[in-house]
């Protein structure tokens, strides 16, 4: 089926009307800073992206990052978030899923209310959480809540003992993403047959948990195996939140700094080190690849015969 | 197959927008200047000042120029990474002001020598802010205005709490202690980090040292140094820091609105203060700790530096020259007609009908005797690694000893590469 359709395709020029302008971009503006970033690396780039000769210093970046205390407690961050976050959005996202899914009336609007923080910008949903909802004083909306029982106002960026500032950067990452997990967790849920339950409601099993964990948790495996690794992925990559939530005018805590803030502030920071900051991007780049291809493996991901 | 209608579609017109954008940047010439490389226009770059008026003012010294067209842009956000970015490519501005010139920008050769420029007038500059911007006998920066910071407090809460204004670290813990807690008041604001991004180095200049010393060594591997900031957690730890505030340290609300006493800011959020609460407050240096401290107060300015990427360098050298040399009105304009700073040439300062009363003489005095710039040989890895270690010691408790050792060996290390260059 393929091949019939790429083969004629090959042939015609739309082909390359369509695809090669994207395909053009996708060049110049991935491809190109992705292969002079890795370039960089093995070179002493301050202030400068065209390095001399002069420069050149091998495996000496990676060998600075990965001995640099500051880029893997970053690291650890990031591990933590994620083993944070992905366990917490699947959970909630699946949950909203059921409860939708179960609505005899007014399914959609409540799907489009959970749905709706997917629209809303990392950088504007920060600024609420910073400003309004947890800020430090006694007039910020958890503060005020806690203090109708008595409690003291807690700074809930600033406290690193406990880590309140988790409590602030996970509930924002849940609210803006569980939506859209839950819309992916209803499209499964949606393709489950109805015979299924019919047929294990005449062999006797009881709706709720048992039907739960036998029939519809193993029906959602596709979806689960694509949200998790999605779910990954992203987290991964967090930076908005991290960035709009934590830091300031002068720089940026250490605790729950995680990598691509620390890149960016190594290589587009007043540092300007590029060779450097590079450096880290190439391993980053790598650990997620590996991250991404053992989870892929785990979970089966396009083993024969899988549906 | 409608899905992969859909997909083709979206591919058609993610493409179309690339193409576009391609053409657009192939054949456009937006790159602020408007007369392309024809002619020998100048493009000025300014970060975004608070102080209403000031744009204005700046476009008009810019348009008082009459030998060449001065074009200037006002850019609002994070502006020391922008020029950093922007002294790269060719569309960077050709005059910038800078907070710097940083020691890396003058050795990659970015920013051209106004040596010359600024000798005549050379000694009427506040030295403690000329010295950072001069690297091996010559001048990469000519400051504009001196900037500084200093601890606002207001007198009625400290009488209230019976507690004297702190001469002393120690006091200052004593009476933030003293004054916090009382109607949900706090004792001290110094930022919502703790005091990590805005104290940097001052702390270690309040016990006699520095960061790096006249040598060009580690300023700080001294006992004295650890004991200090002991004391800025032991702040921390009392409870008696305000966190979390709505707005930052460089903005005086905090301490407008009671919710805390003692707060450090800039001299700019003087003249709100005083609009705010009239003669209810003073102002004082960062107290001296131990035997061989004194009492500190950090200055800095932003300069007016000329970008070695620039077509024009030389109409460019002679413009900054022009407006931070020679045009003493404008420079005092600037200074002390929106906002509240020091010019940055002595002379100038000594004029200055503002600074002559009350908490700005303070302010300036303290400047004078106390002043302290952060050296050109702090560099931003250094300063990362400072704070970091820093916000340990504060936040988490850790020890002072053990985390400035591993400052020390980070800042060696950078003071050996920047040398040998």
């Amino acid at each position: 089926m393929s091949t019939g359709v790429l083969g004629p395709q090959r042939r015609n020029l739309w082909f390359w009307v369509f695809v090669g302008p994207f395909a053009l971009g996708l060049g110049l503006f991935t491809y190109v800073p992705l292969v002079w970033s890795l370039y960089l690396s093995f070179f002493d780039a301050h202030n400068t992206v065209s390095p001399d000769a002069s420069d050149f210093v091998g495996l000496g970046n990676y060998g600075a990052m990965l001995s640099d205390g500051a880029f893997l407690a970053s690291l650890g961050t990031f591990v933590l978030f994620t083993a944070f976050i992905v366990p917490a959005t699947y959970v909630l996202a699946l949950a909203l899923a059921l409860m939708v899914n179960r609505l005899r009336v007014a399914q959609a609007f409540f799907r489009s209310v959970f749905f709706l923080p997917t629209a809303c910008s990392y950088v504007v949903a920060a600024v609420i959480w910073k400003l309004s909802i947890f800020n430090g004083v006694r007039f910020g909306l958890a503060n005020t809540v806690l203090g109708w029982f008595g409690a003291d106002q807690t700074a809930w960026l600033s406290t690193t003992h406990p880590p309140w500032y988790w409590l602030v950067i996970v509930t924002v990452r849940l609210w803006l993403q569980a939506g859209f997990y839950m819309i992916l967790f209803l499209a499964g849920l949606q393709r489950i047959s109805p015979q299924l339950y019919e047929a294990a409601a005449v062999d006797g099993a009881r709706p709720g948990w048992q039907t739960f964990r036998h029939i519809t948790f193993p029906q959602l495996r596709a979806t689960s195996v694509a949200v998790v690794l999605l779910l990954v992925i992203n987290a991964f990559q967090a930076f908005d939140e991290f960035y709009n939530l934590l830091s300031d005018a002068r720089g940026y805590p250490p605790y729950a700094r995680p990598p691509l803030v620390y890149l960016y502030y190594t290589a587009l920071g007043q540092d300007q080190n590029l060779g450097l900051g590079s450096a880290g991007a190439v391993i980053l780049a790598l650990i997620i690849a590996v991250a991404t291809v053992v989870q892929a493996r785990w979970f089966g991901l396009g083993r024969k015969g899988e549906d | 197959m409608a899905g992969t209608f859909g997909r083709r579609r979206l591919m058609a017109g993610g493409g179309g927008a690339v193409l576009g954008a391609a053409l657009a940047t192939a054949c456009g010439s937006n790159t602020g200047r408007g007369d392309g490389d024809s002619g020998a226009g100048l493009r000025q770059w300014y970060h975004q000042y608070g102080e209403p008026g000031t744009e204005r003012a700046v476009k008009r010294y810019a348009a008082a120029y009459k030998k060449t067209e001065v074009t200037v842009q006002w850019r609002p956000g994070d502006y020391d990474r922008q020029t950093a970015a922007a002294l790269l490519t060719d569309s960077g501005p050709d005059v910038f002001e800078v907070n710097g010139p940083l020691l890396d920008q003058i050795q990659g050769g970015q920013v051209v020598d106004l040596t010359a420029e600024i000798e005549p007038v050379k000694d009427d500059f506040n030295q403690a802010v000329l010295a950072p911007k001069t690297w091996q006998g010559k001048v990469w920066g000519i400051p504009q205005v001196i900037d500084m910071q200093m601890l606002y407090y207001r007198k009625s809460a400290l009488k209230d709490a019976g507690v004297q204004p702190p001469r002393t670290l120690d006091e200052l813990v004593d009476a933030a202690k003293a004054v916090s807690g009382k109607k949900k008041t706090k004792g001290l604001f110094l930022g919502n980090d703790g005091g990590v991004g805005v104290l940097s180095g001052t702390p270690l200049f309040a016990a006699g040292l520095s960061l790096i010393s006249e040598e060009g060594k580690v300023g700080f591997d001294d006992p004295a140094a650890a004991r200090a900031l002991g004391k800025i957690r032991q702040l921390y730890a009392d409870k008696s820091l305000l966190l979390g505030a709505p707005t930052d340290w460089s903005d005086p609300s905090a301490l407008v609105q009671g919710l805390t006493a003692m707060q450090w800011s800039g001299l700019w959020a003087l003249p709100q203060i005083k609009k705010a609460l009239g003669d209810d407050f003073g102002v004082l240096p960062f107290p001296g700790d131990g035997s061989g401290g004194k009492p500190a107060v950090p200055v800095g300015a932003y300069g007016s530096a000329v970008s070695a990427r620039s077509k024009h360098t030389a109409q460019a050298k002679a413009f900054a020259k022009w407006l931070w040399v020679e045009r003493t009105d404008f420079q005092r304009d600037f200074a002390l007609s929106y906002g509240f700073h020091i010019p940055a040439r002595i002379s100038l300062a000594k004029q200055a009908e503002q600074l002559r009363e009350g908490a700005a003489a303070d302010a300036v005095r303290f400047a004078t005797e106390y002043g302290h710039a952060e050296p050109l040989l702090w560099t931003a890895a250094s300063r990362t690694a400072y704070q970091d270690a820093l916000s340990r010691i504060i936040k988490d408790g850790a020890h002072p000893e053990g985390e400035l050792k591993g400052v020390v060996r980070k800042v060696s290390a950078e003071l050996q590469r920047v040398k040998k260059k």
